[in-house]
């Protein structure tokens, strides 16, 4: 998200999926979209059915792969060498959408003469201080300009190592005049971005790729070669994107890396072209829209922080940029504390903003186990979610939910987040004892989605309501019910206090209309709060232009402002796609923002606004008409020409130009430089994964100086990488993944007979030459080790699992699912059990995409046998290693001035 | 007998006859996603049929059984998906190492053949011909003889033994269609695709076909759908897919030509499916005729016994 968000100005999805019927090539890579997106997937199938080349870069090859044109195997960890080397190749041939690059992105701007990139430091960016262990961004910022975050500036004097000043939605920056000062369009200055981009990349050659990844030179030139050749004025390509690339430390900088190609080929904002991120599964961008996220509130609006600077004033200011639309960052706020409050917030009492919490720190999820394990968190309530199996390191959450006073588990089914304290690995072999466990677990059965209204927001944006078919039985209960009756009972017991922290809980606008014996209140009532009305009147919102800063309007999230516009549920619009006019399908449900279904679509029109061509027109300006016009609701204001040049004194967004699409951004434009916004660097660097048998080939810095890592909790303990003494304990590179059969951690599908037949046990995957050189027999046991736990799975042995050559040495994989647990009617080893939880600095995402391990034939021992077994192997590998102990060069070294 | 392309029986439906339906399955469009398995299940009320983990490759279902109407196969193989005109591997598909890999993927059904020998055997008048022109199995009057079982060349029919997990007396979760009369162990009925006869008759095409997101089983008339795969192969030629072949198209083959045929990407074999099947009913006549001659001869030299002892 905040890849997404920094480049262009909105942490989504750019495109929806069925605009890839129009890519004319689509790579796939980070992504198992067959298996994981099937039905989406069509659109996939009907561009290959039109000619268009579908290719899949993957570690293995999968059903995904079986479509495609071509298929590229790389090793787990090396997306970052791939495309850095595609940059490179664009740029050194010179492959690249001149015209678009030059106007559309920050190619042109000159950033300070401070700036030192990786390439001089050896794989650390200027600005690093050891001791902080993290970097000082002024050095990375725009020549001349004071930089300033779109949203999610972290406040001064705040200690920002946790990550939260980038936000996850529209962190751009904040520019004073929509421009930046000192640019050069030529491309030719030495520190303008696109020579820095040029530079930085130059090592990342074809041959640098094929040792760094085990691909072919001739596979890597192909793919270069095939995206240059559709991308352009005539053709666009798309890219594909899934927890391949964000399941990693470096998980941000691999998605930063494939918008720098996207935005040097000219595909943004186009038909057929853009990025789309593939999430979506049980409405996981709706969970960030109306955030679930300790860090934002609904709308990418940042949680305020410390008491020192808590003022509304400073809040605002902080936040707003004087550019773009984020310009109106006041309205916003005001509108979403009026949803809260109603009428206890007024512009008098500063909306109440005094009473929302604050953050002081990091309270993401495995910074919250840590401090679990230490004792320090009482109560936790899990909703839908099943850590002890979905999270990594799992043997570290079940062991950190035993040491909760209590635990609220809501789900279908009694997942095993539920049962940890009697059923479970740690109780098998001991290490927790059923009656010595002093956590007080509820189990609240939930309601499925059948039987509640609601809507999902998918991948692509689109908020679809569905109705509720059944009455839920017994005691089931939907998310609404649970959590309205609990904020009801909860303000009941504190109508009469006069505590100065309960005053939040007292204003809360708690009406919303029930219905039904069990008391359900209306799904619909919470929709229209979202979408929002104006106080005085009633009208519903048409859009988020409507709202106000004054406390006049009334609206839950900004950027869903509209879906119950004319007071209509936009979302549940089902008019099917053959019934309209275009395949955009503009009334089938309801899209954030305004109904948009393809971001950016000023970038498909040129400078001057007419259509890049013909077989690409999407949306262009009508000049007789003055105002913008094509096949879906332009991504730009209506009636801003082409040629509209701001004032100096110009603010929000008519500071932005006429030939600027990417509105969101504090310039207009795309960045292919990130000046501020994300922890490890303004461009993507190769790194290796936290756990690596290799070294980096390009520098000394070996891995993501600013990755997230426990330094000090026994229950997380690493790997020894990369030719280190004890490293060839664990000398295989692993990654879990999921198939198409279950779903993640498997709450919902191992319940299930037709789907736990389909997929009836644990296995790993693994090719024949591992096979041979370990002795596993297909259809057999294999035990798998790593630092944190063993598991045991069947085996399947198959070419599909390709062992590579990397820096000269064959390197094997071992595939792992990761839906298994001890409950329901297909147990198994939870491959989770094996990862570890360093994370990516800016979202703080696990890599449990690559990391290391030991496998061997046979099941795993049994009972207290088996934390003895990983012990003693890691006491084995680690022994040796202690002997050197290993300082990364990020302990150590400065690039600060 | 002669293959005649038309299925016996259909056409004595008169006024009620309907226009004969089927499937078409275009296996170079199948993700291998199973939808096709649990959509038939969930329709059917189709009872759990063990869990058994395989080994072969991601089809833990193996087979078409009493309890498994559509089944998805997967083959991994080291050859190229498509061939360049000079017979080289035009996609670039494989390792490093420059080997061709593919995963051919494809769900199996009943055939409902032109000539179905089930039908011919079948001693109860259980299994009929539909107005559709398909094949179905009536639960209410078979009576679980097997006759049909080794009569289907393709080895679709079975019959239902209740899977064990209902056996340790653990509660099922999903009703057995019938009443359990013959004890609880086993149904012993056969159980086969009705081609969702339900479904038909109210207007709905099949649940497998409506689940399937690629449009790979595709539902509809069934002289449309030839029409439909003849192009598509005709495409599949031009681009140069290695192995593109129909199985079960032609209306001359054994079994008179099926009502759910195939586009395959390498030989019937591969994918487990018999090369060359023929209606095992073809040659009774023949057979009974034979009989009958062997009969009359032996009636006539037994007679020719005794007439001649009396002299």
């Amino acid at each position: 998200m905040p890849s997404l968000g920094t480049s262009f100005g909105r942490g989504g999805a750019t495109t929806f999926q069925q605009d890839l019927q129009n890519a004319d090539c689509i790579v796939i890579m980070g992504s198992n979209m067959a298996e994981n997106h099937p039905v989406g997937f069509q659109w996939v199938m009907e561009a290959r059915e039109r000619g268009a080349k579908v290719i899949h870069v993957d570690p293995r090859f999968t059903r995904t792969s079986a479509m495609a044109t071509k298929h590229v195997p790389i090793r787990p960890g090396s997306d970052i060498a791939f495309l850095g080397g595609v940059v490179n190749y664009l740029l050194q041939n010179e492959l690249y959408f001149r015209e678009y690059v030059e106007h559309y992105t920050n190619a042109p701007v000159i950033i300070r003469e401070e700036f030192v990139d990786t390439e001089e430091l050896d794989g650390l960016f200027s600005g690093w201080d050891p001791e902080e262990g993290k970097y000082d961004v002024e050095s990375w910022m725009y020549e001349g300009m004071e930089l300033h975050a779109s949203a999610g500036q972290r406040e001064e004097g705040f200690d920002a190592t946790k990550g939260e000043g980038s936000g996850h939605g529209g962190a751009g920056g904040g520019l004073e005049h929509g421009e930046p000062p000192e640019e050069d369009r030529s491309l030719g200055h030495p520190r303008c971005v696109f020579q820095i981009l040029k530079r930085h990349y130059a090592r990342y050659t074809p041959e640098f790729v094929a040792e760094a990844c085990g691909c072919t030179v001739a596979d890597f030139v192909d793919v270069c070669e095939t995206l240059a050749a559709n991308s352009g004025r005539e053709r666009t390509s798309a890219f594909c994107y899934a927890v391949g690339w964000t399941q990693h430390t470096v998980g941000v900088q691999t998605i930063r890396t494939a918008a720098i190609v996207q935005m040097l080929l000219g595909n943004i904002g186009r038909p057929g072209g853009g990025i789309l991120a593939l999430r979506g599964h049980a409405s996981i961008q709706g969970s960030t829209d109306i955030p679930t996220l300790y860090n934002i509130l609904p709308g990418y609006l940042p949680m305020p922080h410390t008491e020192k600077y808590g003022d509304l004033e400073s809040y605002i200011e902080a936040n707003t940029s004087p550019t773009g639309w984020w310009g109106h960052f006041d309205a916003y706020f005001a509108s979403l504390m009026k949803a809260y409050f109603g009428e206890h917030a007024t512009p008098d009492n500063d909306f109440l903003f005094e009473t929302l919490p604050r953050i002081d720190d990091d309270n993401s999820v495995y910074f919250t186990i840590e401090q679990m394990l230490k004792g320090a968190v009482k109560g936790y309530i899990i909703a839908g979610e099943n850590p002890a199996v979905g999270h990594a390191n799992g043997k570290a959450h079940r062991l950190a939910l035993s040491k909760l006073d209590w635990l609220v588990v809501r789900d279908i089914v009694e997942i095993e987040s539920a049962s940890f304290w009697y059923d479970s690995p740690e109780v098998e072999s001991g290490e927790l004892a059923p009656e010595e466990c002093a956590t007080e677990v509820f189990f609240m059965p939930a309601a499925s989605h059948t039987e509640k209204d609601g809507s999902f927001t998918n991948t692509q944006r689109l908020l679809q309501w569905h109705w509720q078919a059944t009455e839920p039985k017994e005691d089931c209960r939907s998310e609404l019910w649970f959590y309205f009756h609990l904020g009801r009972l909860i303000k009941q017991k504190l109508a009469g206090s006069e505590e100065k922290r309960d005053r939040l809980v007292k204003a809360l606008r708690w009406e919303y209309p029930t219905h039904s014996q069990i008391q359900e209140p209306s799904a619909e009532a919470v929709l229209q709060e979202v979408s929002g009305w104006k106080v005085e009147t009633g009208e519903f919102l048409s859009g988020y232009p409507g709202l106000k800063a004054d406390g006049s309007t009334l609206c839950g999230c900004w950027i869903y402002s509209g879906v119950f516009k004319d007071g209509i549920n936009q979302a549940a619009r089902k008019k099917p796609h053959w019934e309209q006019e275009s395949y955009v399908a503009p009334e089938w449900a309801w899209a954030w923002p305004a109904d948009r279904r393809l971001l950016y679509n000023r970038a498909s029109a040129d400078p001057d606004g007419a259509p890049w061509s013909e077989r690409k027109r999407y949306v262009w300006w009508d000049a007789d008409e003055g105002t913008w016009t094509g096949l879906d609701t332009p991504d730009f204001g209506a009636d801003k020409d082409p040629h509209y040049v701001p004032p100096d004194d110009a603010k929000a967004e008519d500071a932005i130009a006429g030939d600027h699409p990417f509105i969101m951004q504090a310039d207009g434009r795309a960045w292919l430089y990130v000046p501020q916004g994300l922890e490890d660097g303004p461009l993507p660097t190769h790194y290796e994964p936290h756990e690596s048998p290799f070294r980096n080939p390009l520098y000394s810095q070996r891995a993501n100086p600013r990755r997230q890592q426990n330094k000090d909790l026994p229950e997380d303990p690493y790997n020894p990488v990369a030719g280190e003494p004890g490293s060839d304990v664990y000398p295989y590179v692993a990654t879990t993944y999921r198939v198409t059969e279950h779903h993640t951690a498997g709450g919902m599908t191992r319940s299930i007979p037709y789907l736990s037949e389909l997929q009836p046990a644990m296995f790993c995957e693994v090719s024949p030459e591992l096979a041979d050189e370990v002795g596993l027999e297909h259809g057999g046991w294999a035990t798998i080790y790593t630092s944190r736990s063993a598991i045991e799975a069947r085996v399947l042995v198959t070419d599909r699992i390709p062992s590579l050559t990397i820096d000269g040495r064959r390197t094997h994989q071992v595939g792992l699912p990761y839906h298994w647990g001890t409950r329901g009617l297909t147990t198994g080893g939870s491959a989770n059990d094996l990862t570890h939880m360093a994370l990516d600095p800016n979202v703080h995402i696990q890599e449990v995409k690559a990391f290391t391990c030991g496998i061997r034939p046979g099941r795993r021992p049994r009972g207290a046998d088996l934390p003895r077994f990983v012990a003693e192997l890691r006491e084995q590998a680690h022994s040796r290693r202690e002997q050197e102990p290993r300082v990364e060069p990020e302990e150590t070294r400065k690039t600060t001035p | 007998m002669e293959t005649t392309g038309v299925p016996a029986g259909w056409e004595a439906y008169g006024d009620e006859r309907k226009e004969r339906v089927g499937f078409f399955t275009d296996t170079s469009v199948c993700i291998g996603c199973k939808a096709c398995e649990v959509a038939c299940k969930e329709w059917n009320l189709i009872p759990e049929d063990g869990l058994v983990w395989s080994g072969e490759s991601y089809d833990n279902t193996s087979q078409l059984d009493a309890n498994s109407w559509r089944h998805v196969a997967f083959v991994e193989q080291r050859k190229p998906l498509r061939v360049g005109e000079d017979g080289e591997p035009g996609i670039d598909r494989g390792d490093p190492d420059g080997d061709a890999l593919r995963w051919l993927m494809s769900s199996d059904v009943c055939k409902h053949c032109t000539h179905a020998a089930c039908l011919d055997v079948c001693p109860t008048g259980s299994l009929f011909r539909t107005e559709f022109g398909t094949v179905v199995v009536q639960e209410d009057i078979c009576n679980g003889c097997g006759y049909c079982v080794p009569a289907c060349p393709f080895g679709v029919l079975d019959q239902r033994k209740i899977p064990s997990t209902l056996n340790t007396g653990h509660k099922p979760d999903l009703p057995a269609l019938g009443p359990l009369e013959r004890g609880e162990k086993e149904d012993g009925r056969v159980w086969k695709c009705t081609l969702c006869y339900d479904r038909l008759k109210g207007g709905h095409e099949p649940a497998c076909a409506k689940a399937c997101p690629t449009n790979s089983i595709q539902f509809g008339p069934l002289d449309e759908l030839r029409e439909r795969a003849d192009a598509r192969l005709a495409k599949l030629d031009a681009e140069g897919w290695n192995g593109a072949q129909l199985y079960g198209r032609d209306p001359d083959d054994g079994v008179g030509g099926f009502g759910a045929f195939f586009l395959l990407l390498d030989d019937p074999e591969v994918y487990g499916l018999p090369p060359d099947p023929v209606v095992t009913t073809r040659d009774l006549p023949e057979m009974w005729g034979n009989m009958l001659v062997a009969a009359t001869a032996m009636v006539a030299g037994m007679a020719a016994m005794f007439l001649g002892g009396r002299r």
